[in-house]
């Protein structure tokens, strides 16, 4: 399986992409909707125009159509063929590869049997579930044994539970069939869940990329740090074990307790909505409580913002319209600052 | 779908509407007994017909015009239908023509066929062809034309050439479409053929109504205009039926 490596791609949407996409590795495009994301896969697949330079395993492809480029690709639509049957619909990569007959119903089974859809074989689309479909555009991509495989929001037009459990079922296949990936989302969570690495764009610039918990703990700039829902983050002054898989961590005099059992933790990081607020002084154990003071308020649309001084730290939290109201909080007062312990997230030291 | 082809209850109000008829002729509820045969003198007459021989004969002219005359409009309007639909290229340049010629009735060129062709087995053939080939091809570059480019897209990337695409999944997806072109154009065809023989052809269904007409024989016009009924109505369901093997299970 080949690297993928895209060199000054530019286009109408993308401005001067450069990226490196390791063999075997499962990258994730991530970015808002408009960021170029499916523009970029359609360049990788060769269904776009573009300038610059696509190189699989070092070798220009820019001038391979698609149909030669051997890319396996699933469409965000899925798109199976209507008036093809579900083994038919699989075969329909391989048939183009004039392969013996016996070998493509070898090939077919083996599919059918890996996706467990041997079931479905002989049903027609229309008949199929979304999850059903899912499995059978992807043995479909996968048939002609491409060297890479392009997933543009595959699992975005499913229901929750299905889309969990697909996941799984996803990385798990990508990494026993160790084929080069390239998975697009916009969704935060299924990013760091699948992500070998994350390359986040945005309006066709490639803003980071890393390992998931170095984007979410380390954001380059505003931009992504906004994208990933503008986390609190705080670097850790000292660490220590209280043993039982909790640890307390001293950030800016801030004395905070995380649940966490491993190496020693480097940075925490918190969202603004997980911080609450209190003008009393709320009843139970004084853990991950601390005093502050507003230094601002800002309101939008959805929430409000509220600028905090704790320690030496400052801190966003935010609350819903509806609870700012009910409270009486200006800047300059002085309230109860609480952080949710679970929901507290802990970046380690690796060495 | 299949189910609907069916006749089963769609004989009962036919045979309400036949013995009704035959009630009115029989106690001459219409002055003029002998311009409102009864139903059961029509089968007569048909039978008759039949047995000597000029319904047959009238018929089966009729029938072999319709059937080369079709098979050919169709499957050139198919053909280039396909490639229009196909390539911009022959679109952008065959649908002003085709648009042009599309709106002229095929009996507005019996005339021009007359003296170009004459008054020969070809004239009625050639009608036929027209009627059936510029409805065809539009609805079968329409057809073509409106596949989700997507599907194109996913082929391509499975590795399928332009050739394959148009194959495998291009036209298939186009069916309905050529299949509704097909299936009112089978019907229509019936239609044209009669009056061109009504007007210009001394052979065929048409032509026997228009005897009949001189000799006033109610009963034979009757007969003739059934026969062009049930033909009409087996080749528009023969389509129809067509369709729906072939596109049932997927749509």
């Amino acid at each position: 399986m080949p690297s993928i490596e895209l060199k000054n791609i530019r286009q109408y949407i993308c401005r001067n992409v450069n990226l490196k996409i390791q063999d075997r590795e499962l990258l994730v495009l991530l970015g808002p909707n408009g960021a170029g994301k499916t523009t970029l896969v359609n360049i990788i697949a060769g269904l776009t125009e573009y300038e610059g330079s696509v190189l699989f395993d070092g070798v220009a492809v820019d001038k391979l159509p698609p149909s030669k480029r051997g890319v396996g690709y699933l469409f965000q639509d899925l798109l199976l063929f209507p008036h093809l049957d579900v083994a038919a619909n699989i075969a329909y990569g391989l048939r183009t590869q004039k392969q013996p007959q016996e070998q493509v119903e070898a090939r077919i089974n083996g599919l059918l049997q890996m996706m467990r859809i041997k079931h479905l074989a002989s049903r027609y689309p229309k008949h199929l579930s979304g999850g059903e479909k899912q499995r059978v555009a992807l043995a479909r991509a996968l048939a002609p044994s491409p060297r890479v495989l392009l997933l543009d929001e595959p699992l975005s037009s499913l229901d929750v539970p299905t889309t969990k459990y697909l996941r799984t079922e996803l990385k798990q296949l990508q990494q026993r069939l160790g084929i080069t990936t390239v998975y697009v989302t916009h969704d935060l969570q299924e990013a760091e869940e699948m992500a070998d690495r994350i390359a986040v764009l945005q309006d066709g610039h490639l803003e980071q990329v890393g390992k998931p918990e170095e984007v979410f703990f380390y954001p380059r700039n505003e931009r992504v740090s906004d994208f990933i829902g503008a986390p609190n983050i705080l670097d850790c002054d000292y660490c220590r074990s209280l043993g039982r898989g909790v640890m307390e961590v001293g950030c800016g005099g801030l004395v905070i307790i995380v649940p966490h059992d491993g190496n020693l933790v480097k940075r925490i990081a918190i969202f603004p909505h997980d911080i609450h607020i209190s003008e009393t002084r709320p009843p139970g154990p004084a853990v991950n409580r601390f005093k502050g003071t507003i230094t601002s308020l800002n309101s939008t649309q959805e929430a409000v913002s509220i600028e905090l001084k704790a320690g030496a730290k400052n801190l966003i939290a935010r609350m819903p319209h509806h609870i700012f109201e009910d409270m009486n909080l200006a800047a300059g007062k002085e309230v109860f600052v609480i952080l949710k312990l679970r929901r507290i997230r802990v970046y380690e030291d690796k060495d | 779908m299949l189910k609907k082809l069916r006749p089963g209850w769609g004989i009962l109000p036919v045979a309400i509407f036949l013995a009704i008829w035959e009630l009115v002729a029989r106690l001459n509820l219409i002055p003029g007994h002998f311009f409102f045969p009864p139903f059961s003198v029509v089968v007569q007459e048909l039978y008759h017909l039949a047995a000597n021989g000029v319904l047959g004969n009238n018929f089966l002219a009729s029938l072999v015009r319709v059937l080369i005359g079709f098979s050919a409009g169709s499957i050139a309007g198919i053909a280039v239908g396909i490639v229009m639909g196909w390539r911009e290229n022959f679109n952008k340049a065959l649908h002003p023509i085709i648009s042009l010629f599309y709106p002229i009735p095929a009996l507005g060129w019996l005339p021009l066929l007359m003296l170009w062709i004459g008054i020969n087995e070809l004239l009625p053939i050639a009608i036929i062809f027209i009627c059936s080939f510029f409805p065809v091809l539009y609805n079968t570059a329409t057809g073509i034309r409106s596949v989700d480019k997507d599907y194109i897209r996913v082929a391509r990337t499975l590795g399928a050439s332009d050739t394959r695409i148009l194959a495998t999944v291009a036209i298939p997806l186009a069916l309905p479409n050529i299949f509704t072109g097909l299936r009112l154009e089978a019907g229509m065809a019936w239609r044209v053929i009669i009056a061109a023989e009504m007007v210009a052809i001394p052979t065929g269904i048409g032509a026997l109504l228009m005897k009949a007409e001189s000799l006033i024989r109610i009963d034979i016009i009757i007969v003739c205009l059934i026969v062009l009924a049930v033909m009409c109505l087996a080749f528009e369901k023969f389509f129809q039926y067509m369709e729906a093997r072939l596109t049932n299970r997927w749509r």
